[in-house]
């Protein structure tokens, strides 16, 4: 299987505090790939590198065969779309909201396409209400049709089902598992559910202190965990870098 | 009391009657004001936008504190700096402006210069960091992503020119100085009231009066209504 993303020997610094020390990871096309860890671990550093929305202080991150460097091209970074915690929503209707990255990319969104977003979301009612009048359940599925509109090749979340009603949480993780099941669409998943990536994801990785400290299969991850860290953290204790 | 009741009717009938004095202290009114709020809000919405948008304001520690006092600057004390700049003995003496609707001008975009500025630049940091992060996460380019924030600001940004229109519209000390009130030449609505007030004619100052709360209500409303409609 190709891989969609390559790490080696990737550092982040902000200023004096090094955030991020990633030895290796490979983040192979078309899985899920769920990324757990304590709060401040550096989960969410790492996907804004994978966003390509910061570029890493040292070591080499490839993107397909694309080395990643800020002169990476528009094109390539418009394979890749991130949705987050907060649904970051345009003072705009919700139709409008949905259909503003085709809107980016120079194009007039499909109104049949936008319809079948609005329906499969459970957005129709609300199409032409203003965004900033939405629930967060609501709003955050208004993130994800708008990402998923777009047909990225690459989805980064980063916990956009936390504070979420069990609803919502469910029907996000099923649009998200049958969009990638339906075009091999590559998905980094930032969670601190536990249980989340284990309904979710094909492979799990383990951050502590910036560092991966362990990657495998789901059940091989859960069910036998390689590390005394990963271990400790499965059964519920707080694990420090 | 009836002082009031009298000034306020005879008030209404210049109103109906708008004779060609009041209408050419309300255009002028309209031509200084109008003016002076073009040239603030040409100069200072780029600047505002432009510092908002950065993540650190280049000279920050006495840029900022220098707007901030602007946005307070009492208008007579700008009034008779433009005085002094325009006078004779100034350095911009040459121009020949003092006494003219340009001096007006001139005293008055300084005056709405760092409210437009001010305001701006709070509008655009106000704007959710989660939707900067949002938009370049979509692949927006440099000037789509600003772009986007701009529209973002755009409710803040309409505030910062209401505030200034609010402020030079109103304002007197200035006009007065740089202007000097001249009949036909410098008299707008500020400087009319305050020199009828002191002659006795509280119908005619009255009158002025209801012309000014009218026009700043209109510009107001009209704002607010675009802003509805943009919203």
């Amino acid at each position: 299987m190709n891989a969609s993303y390559h790490l080696e020997e990737i550092t982040h610094w902000y200023g004096e505090r090094q955030v991020l020390s990633v030895a290796q990871l490979q983040i192979r096309s078309g899985e899920i790939l769920a990324l757990v860890g304590p709060s401040g671990a550096g989960k969410s550093t790492l996907l804004r590198l994978l966003n390509f929305l910061e570029w890493p202080t040292g070591g080499r991150l490839y993107f397909g065969d694309h080395l990643v460097t800020p002169a990476l091209s528009l094109e390539q970074k418009r394979r890749v779309v991130g949705v987050f915690q907060r649904p970051g929503l345009l003072h705009r209707s919700v139709v409008a909201n949905i259909g503003y990255g085709v809107q980016l990319r120079g194009r007039v969104p499909d109104p049949s396409l936008l319809q079948q977003w609005l329906d499969r979301l459970g957005l129709g009612p609300l199409a032409q209400q203003a965004a900033a009048k939405l629930s967060a359940g609501e709003g955050q599925r208004v993130a994800l049709a708008r990402a998923l509109i777009i047909q990225p090749d690459v989805l980064l979340l980063d916990e956009p089902t936390a504070n979420l009603d069990p609803y919502n949480v469910g029907l996000i993780e099923q649009i998200v598992r049958e969009e990638q099941a339906q075009r091999k669409m590559t998905v980094v998943w930032v969670t601190h559910d536990l249980f989340q990536a284990r309904r979710v994801a094909h492979r799990v990785a383990l951050m502590v202190g910036g560092q991966i400290v362990e990657v495998g299969e789901r059940e091989a991850f859960f069910n036998r965990p390689q590390s005394e860290v990963a271990a400790a953290f499965l059964r519920g204790e707080l694990v420090y870098g | 009391m009836e002082t009031l009741i009298q000034a306020t009717g005879e008030a209404i009938r210049l109103l109906f009657r708008f004779d060609a004095e009041l209408r050419g202290i309300l255009a002028l009114t309209l031509q200084v004001t109008g003016g002076a709020l073009f040239l603030a809000v040409l100069l200072g919405v780029p600047v505002g936008a432009w510092m908002g948008l950065r993540n650190r304001v280049p000279l920050a520690g006495c840029l900022l504190p220098l707007i901030y006092t602007g946005m307070g600057l009492p208008p007579v004390v700008v009034g008779l700096f433009v005085y002094l700049f325009l006078s004779n003995q100034g350095i911009l003496g040459d121009l020949r402006w003092l006494f003219t609707p340009r001096a007006m001008i001139l005293a008055q975009t300084i005056i709405a210069l760092p409210l437009v500025i001010g305001l701006t630049l709070t509008a655009v940091q106000a704007v959710d960091p989660a939707v900067r992060l949002q938009v370049q996460s979509l692949g927006a380019t440099r000037w789509q992503l600003t772009w986007a924030v701009l529209s973002e600001a755009r409710q803040g940004m309409l505030a910062a020119i209401v505030a200034a229109f609010g402020s030079i519209i109103s304002e007197v000390g200035a006009v007065m100085l740089v202007g000097g009130n001249i009949e036909g030449q410098t008299r707008v609505l500020t400087t009319a009231i305050v020199l009828e007030t002191r002659k006795g004619n509280f119908a005619l100052a009255l009158a002025l009066g209801i012309i000014l709360l009218s026009l700043a209500f209109i510009t107001n409303w009209a704002l607010y209504r675009w802003q509805g409609v943009k919203r």
